[in-house]
């Protein structure tokens, strides 16, 4: 079974730590992929996201994710970690980080990782833009869509 | 039972959590969202689109017909948008 490393933090995300402390030691890893998903401000408008959770329920989940993904493909190791709270542009919001001994698991699980954590994970963004504006960003059918794929590929 | 509410669901309701003693003919997740409509302007904003409205019993996703006795937390949320 992989291992499984789970974190919901208010502090900034650090992939070089991530992909390190996967590694560290081992030398039966062929592949490490890495998806980092960040805060971004299409025009100029967006001061900040701001992220809500549900305590408990959001390691939980992404917990039950990053162990659906090792129990249909062959990884040995899953990191998942989500921002919550203010967030600025370019800073990074989610980090998935899988290592396996060949590219299509790597691949194919860190995928399927972050098309769950899109519908499944609760986190709610709001904008809060230089304006002083405050809206909830809503929910996207393409994340619907991109969550059902993996219902019937492979 | 203990109810708790995110995002706009609870910015609309005005509280995060709350603990509720229920009618007995509130059986399934869709009965306590009939009846939650029913406590208010606020709740009724909230919920007027049960559709839109996700629901997890103790920290585990549900559906509206699920049946809600023995549990001990109720969340209720939009669709999420994190990632």
């Amino acid at each position: 079974m992989a291992h499984v490393r789970v974190a919901i933090v208010s502090e900034p995300l650090d992939i070089t730590s991530e992909m390190e402390r996967v590694t560290a030691g081992r030398g039966d890893i062929g592949a490490v992929v890495t998806f980092t998903g960040l805060c971004r401000d299409e025009d100029g408008r967006l001061e900040a996201l701001e992220l809500e959770h549900y305590p408990g329920m959001a390691e939980a989940e992404v917990t039950r994710i990053a162990e659906q993904a090792a129990g249909r493909w062959d990884i040995s190791d899953v990191t998942i970690l989500h921002r919550h709270g203010k967030v600025k542009p370019g800073e990074v919001i989610v980090l998935v980080v899988t290592a396996s001994k060949h590219r299509h698991a790597a691949f194919e699980s860190a995928a399927f990782i972050m098309d769950f954590l899109k519908t499944h994970a609760p986190f709610w963004k709001k904008e809060h833009t230089a304006a002083g504006a405050v809206n909830w960003v809503s929910a996207k059918r393409s994340d619907d869509d991109a969550e059902e794929r993996w219902k019937t590929a492979d | 039972m203990k109810l708790v509410y995110f995002a706009w669901v609870r910015e609309r309701i005005g509280t995060a959590e709350e603990t509720v003693e229920l009618p007995k003919s509130v059986e399934t997740v869709g009965d306590l969202l009939g009846w939650l409509k029913t406590r208010g302007d606020g709740y009724d904003a909230a919920l007027a689109e049960p559709d839109a409205i996700r629901v997890a019993l103790d920290h585990d996703h549900a559906d509206h017909d699920a049946r809600i006795a023995g549990v001990r937390e109720v969340a209720f949320f939009p669709p999420m948008t994190g990632g």
